[in-house]
């Protein structure tokens, strides 16, 4: 049953054999489609026709390489801003949530919570349009009664950011939470004694504890906000996020470039993961 | 004295707290859902406040039948994801060699990562007609010639699971990581048969782990609109679709609420009876 009982051989093999099974699912689509980044093929398909860089680094005029592709980079630069927008923000009222959450008592606490996590039960598909309403409401209210048009209120760089920090923000608190609880707050108390202000306390003591957490926080808000799709769909304008931009091309068929991008998009993805997971497990120590 | 300073200081503190918490949340959540509402009882041709869009989605067979639909699947999906999680996280956890778990547990989070879109471009790959799979079975025999494999709901169903799994054993694997092997091994010892294991301890012991998994799975299936839309192709008939369609391609953003609205208020509903049934609570789930 576990590893601390005995088991029949016939038990342990089914069971290495479905997880095989899974881990062979899981891995399947990841691996043909770096693999195929490498094709020297004019599409994502087999069969092998050599060895090629050319997805990454072709000039044209008949392969256009990823680092040569300006749609597509133009994409990548939009996310990474998009990205590091969102990671700052959500990162800075997530640390503010966590200590509102762990260490006030207010009225309407229990209440307050609920709505703090209540985007993660959300769909984003509805989170993107009703911000996207809302802030078309918004801004023709404010140009009929003040005559200025807010350019961030409509479709835009701004708007991604801001719909996307709405549901992020949440997993940072979260995580950021997480961290906090395990906070030992007699030392808190032992620096107040010695004259400390509360202030102090929070940014000598307190954030120094909690830095693993916000880093770590800042870096899941930063992978989701850049590969988020659904509720991004609804508030772009004119710049496109790499995830739009790669969604149209998928859906209408392109060459392999997208093959290119995504090897490098798994392996950045798969450094940045591993590389937090083992902070994670150092912090826990 | 000193006390009195002393609370002073810790009202601003939550005063710093609280204001930017509150904002985010009455501007960002709670107006734009009421807006939502507001907006799916308004017109653009007439004045005031009207029915017309629930009206038409209740007269219109395609809208409710898909609502229907993507209500069931998503229900049908969890239960999958939630038959394959479960084995596999007691494996990661119980099971293997505990060297072998770290590298097990790396191998899980990965994929986690890797973008939803890019996921599902690997699955288009692997089963269009031109595609590797099909190579592979006409090469060795199987097909006379190539089937286009995707785009039925199958292969959507296929795709669905495996983007949203890894939100189902993740958190189990949170809670069964805590699970004392002693019960289980006093179980055994007592003559219990695996099948009572499993539902006198193991899955009474994971519910807040099932029951936060099944919630975000079934809310990711519920509002997905990538692996419908890539891998069911024209006959997905997704809800998210037709939302999609009302807002950005005919502009009836009045419909388009509506639905919206609907939608939500079928997510909200299912997770409230979801745990009413298992007597769990929603703060605790999500922790």
């Amino acid at each position: 049953m576990i590893r601390t009982l005995p088991n029949s051989k016939g038990y342990l093999a089914g069971y290495k054999l479905f997880i095989l099974i899974f881990f062979l699912f899981l891995f399947a689509p990841l691996v043909i489609t770096m693999i195929l980044a490498f094709n020297n093929s004019m599409f994502p398909s087999l069969p092998w026709k050599g060895f090629t860089l050319d997805w990454f680094f072709g000039e044209g005029p008949e392969k256009i390489g990823l680092f040569h592709d300006k749609i597509n980079l133009r994409g990548i630069a939009t996310s990474f801003k998009t990205a590091v927008a969102v990671a700052f923000f959500s990162t800075l009222i997530g640390t503010l949530a966590s200590f509102l959450f762990e260490q006030e008592n207010f009225k309407f606490k229990g209440a307050l919570y609920f709505l703090m996590i209540a985007p993660l039960v959300i769909p984003g598909v509805i989170l993107g349009i009703s911000i996207l309403l809302f802030s078309n409401s918004v801004g023709i209210f404010i140009e009929d009664t003040l005559g200025i048009y807010l350019k961030f209120l409509t479709p835009s760089f701004w708007l991604v950011v801001i719909g996307q920090f709405s549901f992020i923000t949440t997993i940072v608190t979260l995580i950021i939470s997480a961290r906090l609880r395990k906070f030992d707050r007699t030392l808190e108390e032992a620096a107040f004694n010695l004259g400390a202000s509360k202030f102090a306390v929070i940014w000598f003591i307190t954030l120094k504890f909690l830095r693993p957490a916000m880093i770590g926080g800042a870096a899941i808000a930063f992978l989701m906000s850049f590969e988020n799709f659904n509720t991004t769909l609804f508030l772009i304008g004119s710049q496109s996020t790499l995830p739009i931009n790669l969604y149209q091309q998928v859906r209408d068929g392109s060459t392999p470039v997208i093959n290119a991008i995504s090897f490098i998009l798994i392996i950045t993805t798969s450094i940045i993961a591993v590389a937090n997971l083992y902070g994670g497990k150092k912090e826990d120590t | 004295m000193m006390m009195k300073s002393k609370t002073r200081k810790i009202r601003w503190s939550f005063i710093i707290f609280f204001i930017p918490v509150a904002v985010w949340l009455f501007l960002l959540i709670v107006l734009p859902h009421l807006e939502l509402l507001r907006i799916s009882f308004t017109s653009t041709g007439s004045d005031g406040y009207t029915l017309v869009n629930y009206k038409a989605f209740f007269t219109e067979p395609i809208y409710w039948l898909t609502f229907v639909r993507t209500a069931l699947y998503s229900i049908f999906v969890t239960a999958i994801v939630l038959a394959i999680s479960l084995p596999v996280a007691f494996y990661i956890t119980k099971v293997v060699k505990v060297k072998a778990q770290g590298l097990l547990m790396v191998l899980i989070l990965v994929p986690f990562w890797v973008s939803e879109l890019i996921r599902v471009y690997g699955w288009m790959i692997l089963l269009r007609e031109s595609g590797v799979l099909n190579q592979f079975l006409v090469k060795i025999g199987v097909f006379n010639q190539p089937i286009e494999l995707l785009y039925n709901d199958i292969t959507m169903i296929m795709g669905l699971v495996y983007t949203s799994m890894l939100f189902m054993i993740v958190p189990i694997i949170g809670v069964l990581g805590s699970l004392d092997d002693a019960l289980i091994e006093a179980a055994h010892d007592l003559g219990a048969k695996k099948l009572a294991i499993w539902k006198e301890i193991i899955i009474p012991y994971s519910m807040p782990g099932i029951m936060s998994g099944s919630i975000i799975v079934f809310m990711l299936v519920l509002g997905s609109y990538l692996t419908p839309k890539l891998m069911g192709g024209k006959n997905s008939l997704w809800f998210t679709e037709q939302i999609y369609n009302q807002i950005i391609v005919y502009f009836n953003w009045e419909q388009g609420s509506a639905f919206g609205f609907l939608l939500l208020l079928l997510s909200s509903m299912i997770i409230w009876v979801a745990l009413k049934l298992t007597k769990q609570s929603f703060s605790e789930v999500i922790k």
